[in-house]
């Protein structure tokens, strides 16, 4: 019997981003129009192994997933252990948008989710006329801190179990255990302070630049949309709802019976979201 | 409900070891019922209905009795799959020394919500 091996390829890329050389990680599969998927905090692009082996996404689109500096396979800066790492808006969206320029992609559709899913709101406002679209998963311009995130990056404290359990009950109790489980083992796995470090980012309290940011996207050069689960209660539903009202002409879905991690916790659930979503904006041209 | 933790956590030989450095006594609140647990290696070792003046514990888990029932349905709403989502909805607060708590977390959180069990949930 033939060895079954995925269609997913990763390679390193040198990238310098805000001064500073980076050896960055990145994972692709298919053919078609670029599609550029960002891991949530403190993971790395394994969460998008899925659908990078659903032929029904790379029958038509190239699908590219990086680890962010940091994270993954990715390497922190030189000099990383005397620093403490704190993401900022302009860092990933310099990231993210140093990553496709590199690689001469052409208008891609960026996908991110979590932290992922708010920084496309930046990259649309931004970047709107090189990119195809934007797909925001959990994505609030503004969600409420509910955890004291000292406690990610603290000696009295294993790492990798507390960043695993603070987010266990965010997915949904429908979702299957095996893809639940593999979710959280990826949350176990971040350098110490990294989840944290990310959070700055996430929960950063910069509501007057996001506003900002929604009222210039304009959403028939850049479409946005919007998917949120049911069972995600650090960017809630209403919190995705509230972004929507924010961006004009954007589209907000919410997804029955799915948590905060829709691509890794449910793969084959997300499908029946995210493939007319694709299909929307691969048609729309 | 809370009554049933021992046989409930002590009966579930994972659960027992991923608790297996754990030496505390903590409070959980049902309304305004005290109940006042000791662990030992991972093993509940005795649940108290209170109240006790003057009984030191080292963190409280405190929610209404509608908050605890609906974290305990067999398939949870959204926002009750597990006490820091009922925290996070004002339904809960959680004090004191949190340092065992945080350093045990998955076991904690599988602790509160073991009368799930009961209802043939996971």
């Amino acid at each position: 019997m033939a060895a079954e091996i995925e269609p997913i390829v990763g390679r390193y890329i040198h990238l310098r981003m805000g001064g500073r050389p980076y050896r960055v990680y990145f994972e692709e599969a298919g053919k078609g129009i670029p599609l550029v998927c960002l891991h949530t905090a403190g993971s790395d692009t394994r969460q998008y192994r899925h659908l990078m082996t659903d032929p029904a996404v790379t029958e038509h689109y190239r699908v590219l997933a990086f680890d962010l500096p940091w994270h993954g396979k990715s390497t922190p800066p030189p000099g990383w252990h005397e620093e403490e790492y704190r993401l900022t808006t302009e860092a990933y969206a310099g990231a993210v948008m140093g990553f496709c320029r590199a690689l001469e992609l052409d208008r891609p559709v960026v996908m991110g989710c979590s932290m992922g899913g708010r920084i496309v709101i930046p990259l649309a406002a931004e970047y709107g006329k090189e990119l195809r679209a934007v797909i925001g998963l959990e994505a609030g311009y503004q969600v409420q801190p509910w955890f004291d995130n000292t406690w990610l990056h603290h000696p009295d404290v294993h790492g990798g179990e507390i960043c695993a359990a603070r987010v266990s009950g965010l997915m949904a109790p429908q979702s299957p255990e095996e893809t639940r489980w593999e979710t959280l083992w990826g949350y176990m796995q971040s350098g110490p302070g990294v989840f944290k470090g990310d959070l700055y980012f996430y929960f950063q309290r910069a509501e007057a630049d996001f506003h900002g940011y929604m009222a210039r996207i304009d959403t028939k050069v850049c479409p946005v949309y919007l998917l949120a689960g049911e069972y995600d209660y650090s960017c809630t539903p209403e919190d995705t709802q509230r972004t929507g009202t924010h961006i004009q002409g954007s589209e907000v879905i919410i997804m029955k019976e799915m948590g905060h991690f829709p691509m890794s916790e449910n793969p084959d659930h997300f499908r029946s979201y995210i493939l007319p979503v694709l299909e929307k904006i691969r048609t729309r041209e | 409900m809370i009554a049933k933790l021992p046989e409930l956590v002590n009966g579930d030989e994972r659960l027992v070891w991923r608790g297996r450095f754990l030496a505390v006594d903590f409070l959980v609140e049902v309304g305004d019922i005290p109940y006042y647990v000791s662990i030992q290696s991972g093993r509940i070792t005795s649940v108290d209905r209170g109240p006790f003046p003057m009984r030191p514990w080292r963190f409280a888990v405190r929610a209404t009795a509608e908050a605890w029932e609906k974290l305990w349905e067999s398939v949870p709403q959204p926002g009750y799959t597990d006490i820091l989502g009922v925290m996070k909805r004002g339904e809960a607060r959680i004090e004191g020394d949190l340092q065992p708590l945080i350093a045990n977390l998955r076991y904690f959180k599988e602790v509160l919500a073991a009368p799930r069990r009961l209802k043939g949930g996971v």
